[in-house]
């Protein structure tokens, strides 16, 4: 174990650690844009810079190893400063209008009337509330009242059906990138440019969609820390901070990925992975992410149907389970249990399977239960 | 699966046999796509298709379908060659290895070549990386199981993971993936004919006993039918009476015309679901259920691990949950079953299953187990055989290549093979709801190699008609080396142009589990 201080207080940690990972596991803040634990991805915003005891520059925490006896500040003004220079930055370089439409819309620019002229612009950015940029320039005290949209002319991808990628709000910190490449391994995002350390991300460039490779997996919205990569279905159903978040099991394959459910009124309108949990560690696929419309499909079965005459008509639960109690029984007593049996289902709980077979055996009385396993 | 998912990132090297799993689960895959990026594992693909992972692939193997057995004796026989079997662990942990080694002697790689039309230089280059590796884990799917020798396949896979000492331990072992959020948990809560819940056997009497005193109700002691015999069954007017419960055989199931006409034929046909299906249409009472975001439970994962599920939102008008359906139909059935909800069904799983026994909803809030989980402070078992294996020692069977039922002969010149693809699911019954996911693929293709697309005068996109000795179908044709020549690939997602309609019914004698990975297949222009 190894020992530094910081911010006046000594800690231990173990070699081969980044100044970021240390604070972390303490439970000393240190604000993140770019940095993506799963990629290693890191070294591109610098907006979690720290002060280092005999170094000159301010280093950023992300990077920089931990070593024996460093002596480091975390939040002293000038760190603030700097900070909040890189703030100031980034949210001028895009179009980061959701404090203008906080106020009222006298009060707005004629580039804040332009920018709501976009497309998917003409509510408030589907980030905002849970914006990572919007909470750290609200924290640094940025100045927010005259900040004007850049008006340049920024790529917009709303061609396929489920994503749009709007650079109006890219802040390029690369995460879309790290997790289409390094988390879900699809390489469906380019990266023109070399190891990140040696060439900064150039201006102008921006992390476009390669959709012959794209999967769909929505790994990059769910990376992006801002409102620049959102999902189409959802967009404008459902706030940050609006209805609840419920977990539970993916319903497809038998990977039995952690998800999100997050419900509005009643319906489940967007669907996000569980970070940090087994087994999947917050990754999706297109199924998982965006498979969810069957639940308030218009065709659903809603009443119980009962066949007369040759066609299935509604029916009560009275009737239709008192007619399937009576007909099961009354062929068991004409023909014995085996002439019945069971198919169970590889779509319901284990509760549901373990009553289906009950039934089958200790109802029915016979061992005739199986599910499509086989298929 | 003996191992775990996150074991995966640790793996040194990979076989994955018969699984397109970038495709069919597509987030394990991410774990193998990294262990090769980010670890430089090596990879081994074995699949008759050119399928997403062969780009991430040291060696891909691409076999004549249904010859997976002579590939895998093939890697086996090089192993040995080569003295890359762990000799201490066959002495220690195994039996009847002689017998394997007899049978392996004559799988020279110029012979599997021969069969499989995989290169000799190749399978030797795969045998050497999973020989090699110092921890290597295999991974299949259908690919290997929907065969008339599927569990003759699996044997040969356990066989090869024992000669290398590749089970028992971190990172290694035979690994399917489960192709269902809940086929585990089917399996473990006993739907199935042979088994009671925690594959409890019926023929047992001492079983029977513990389950006939717990339900209070007497037991057949015969072994059950599987769903591939009931359907004969009712054609032969055995069986009368069917419930089926959130399942859709008259899509799935191979040859599905003669399925159809089964369900037709019975007396009563009960179907619990949450659409109106293909098979409930068949139903003389329909039962609407809730699904999977409407009540609480647990599924079982591939990896043996049990996971809460929660309700999120209501079940539209009077469907109710299934739990809820079957505790008010054995009420009526004279049964009187006492549940108020999915958490007491769950106290009896854990009662009458040893390997659940150690599994509550309060542990379960603040973690997931993998069983075995035996008793309250049991952690879980993230691997499985690891000082021992389940029946004591590890038993090699000897099992020899044998060729598909059909092979492509005269009228039907070429191999069809099923699958599925990454935008749709199962029969569709969920997916084909979806927007976005029916964008992306909203009919079914056929794959055409360029070679046969050129013979048959088919371009890209063109209808075609397949036709095999069950029945004919008209779909669009995707021209891509996907498929090699001889080979077409079909998913069976899609009613309207039904893969089903065309498969065998031929079945593995123990799992009963039909050849959809080959028949023969005519396929011709439209006019």
């Amino acid at each position: 174990m190894s020992k530094f201080s910081m911010n006046g207080r000594e800690i231990s940690f173990e070699a081969g650690r980044t100044i970021l990972q240390v604070a972390t596991e303490h439970s000393v803040e240190i604000p993140t844009l770019c940095h993506l634990q799963d990629a290693d991805h890191a070294q591109v915003c610098r907006i979690c810079v720290v002060e280092v005891a005999g170094s000159d520059r301010l280093l950023p925490a992300c990077a920089t190893p931990a070593n024996e006896g460093m002596e480091i500040h975390t939040d002293t003004l000038r760190v603030r400063e700097a900070r909040k220079t890189v703030l100031e930055m980034l949210v001028a370089s895009g179009q980061h209008t959701c404090f203008a439409w906080n106020r009222p819309r006298e009060t707005w620019s004629e580039a804040h009337r332009r920018s709501a002229q976009r497309p998917w612009h003409d509510r408030n950015c589907p980030a905002d509330g849970e914006c990572r940029l919007q909470e750290l320039i609200v924290e640094y005290g940025v100045d927010t009242e005259h900040l004007v949209p850049q008006d340049m002319d920024f790529p917009l991808d709303d061609d396929t059906p489920l994503m749009v990628r709007d650079f109006s709000r890219c802040i390029l910190c690369g995460r879309c990138v790290a997790a289409c490449n390094v988390v879900q391994v699809n390489e469906a995002i380019p990266q023109p440019f070399g190891r990140r350390e040696d060439k900064p991300l150039p201006r102008g460039w921006f992390p476009l969609a390669d959709y012959e490779r794209c999967v769909h997996c929505g790994e990059c919205v769910q990376a992006c820390p801002v409102g620049a990569l959102f999902e189409k279905k959802a967009f404008g159903l459902i706030g940050p901070g609006e209805g609840d978040r419920i977990r539970t099991t993916c319903p497809y394959c038998g990977v039995g990925c952690q998800m999100w459910l997050h419900v509005k009124d009643g319906r489940v309108l967007k669907v996000t992975g569980v970070e940090g949990a087994v087994p999947n560690e917050g990754r999706l696929c297109v199924k998982g992410r965006f498979g969810y419309d069957f639940i308030h499909a218009p065709d659903r079965l809603t009443v119980p149907l009962v066949r007369e005459n040759g066609v299935l008509r509604e029916a009560g639960w009275e009737e239709a389970l008192e007619l399937v109690a009576e007909r099961f029984l009354r062929l068991r007593e004409a023909h014995g249990g085996d002439c019945l049996g069971g198919l169970s289902s590889a779509r319901v709980t284990n509760e549901e399977n373990y009553l289906m077979q009950k039934l089958v055996r200790a109802g029915f009385g016979t061992n005739n239960i199986d599910h499509c396993a086989r298929l | 699966m003996t191992n775990s998912i996150a074991e995966m990132e640790e793996a040194d090297a990979f076989i994955v046999i018969g699984s397109n799993t970038s495709e069919t689960h597509p987030v394990i895959s991410t774990f193998v796509k990294r262990a090769v990026a980010r670890r430089g594992a090596d990879l081994v693909v074995i699949d008759p298709r050119r399928i997403p992972l062969v780009e991430h692939a040291a060696v891909w193997l691409r076999q004549r379908p249904g010859t997976d057995l002579a590939v895998i004796n093939g890697l086996m026989h090089v192993i040995l060659r080569e003295n890359l079997a762990y000799e201490a662990f066959i002495q220690e942990r195994c039996e009847n290895f002689e017998a394997l080694r007899a049978i392996l002697a004559s799988y020279t790689p110029e012979k599997v070549e021969a069969i499989s039309c995989v290169a000799a230089e190749d399978l030797v280059k795969a045998a050497l990386l999973y020989g090699k590796a110092g921890s290597a884990m295999i991974l299949y799917t259908m690919g290997i199981t929907q065969h008339t020798n599927g569990t003759d396949n699996v044997k040969a896979l356990a066989n090869l993971a024992m000669l290398t000492g590749q089970v028992g331990r971190r990172a290694a072992g035979v690994n399917p993936l489960r192709g269902q959020n809940n086929v585990q948990g089917g399996c473990d809560m006993g739907a199935l004919p042979n088994v009671l819940p925690g594959y409890q056997v019926v023929i047992d009497a001492a079983v029977r006993e513990k389950f006939e005193a717990l339900w209070k109700m007497p037991l057949s002691p015969q072994v059950g039918l599987t769903l591939t015999e009931m359907l004969p069954g009712a054609m032969e007017g055995k069986i009368k009476g069917l419930f089926i419960l959130g399942e859709n055989p008259a899509v799935s199931d191979a040859d599905s015309a003669h399925v159809k006409k089964a369900l037709e034929s019975l007396d009563f046909l009960v179907v619990q679901d949450i659409f109106l299906t293909e098979t409930a249409r068949l139903a003389d009472v329909v039962l609407p259920a809730a699904c999977f975001a409407e009540k609480d439970g647990t599924f079982t994962n591939t990896e043996r691990r049990v996971q809460r599920v929660r309700k999120a939102v209501d079940p539209p008008g009077k469907a109710r949950a299934d739990w809820e359906i079957l505790t008010d139909l054995a009420g009526r059935m004279g049964l009187g079953w006492q549940y108020d909800g999915p958490e007491a069904i769950f106290r009896e799983i854990a009662a009458c299953t040893p390997s659940y026994a150690g599994i509550t909803y309060d542990r379960l809030q603040k973690e997931s187990l993998q069983w075995p989980c035996t008793h309250a402070e049991h952690p879980g078992t993230p691997f499985l055989h690891k000082e021992r294996f389940a029946r004591g020692r590890g038993l090699f069977f000897p099992v020899e290549h044998e060729e598909p039922y059909e092979l492509p002969e005269g009228d039907y010149p070429l191999i069809l093979t099923t699958g599925r693809i990454l935008y749709q699911y199962h029969t569709r019954t969920m997916t084909g709801r979806c927007s976005g996911l029916n964008d992306l693929a909203s009919q079914a293709r056929v794959e055409l190699n360029p070679a046969d697309a050129q013979a048959l005068s088919i371009a890209n996109r063109e209808l075609a008609r397949l036709t095999t000795r069950r029945g004919s179908i008209v779909v669009q044709v995707k021209v891509t080396d996907r498929v090699g020549p001889g080979v077409v690939f079909m998913p069976f997602h899609f009613a309207e142009a039904a893969a089903n309609v065309l498969t065998v019914t031929a079945l593995d004698p123990i799992a009963k589990i039909p050849e959809f990975k080959v028949c023969a297949v005519r396929v011709e222009k439209t006019a």
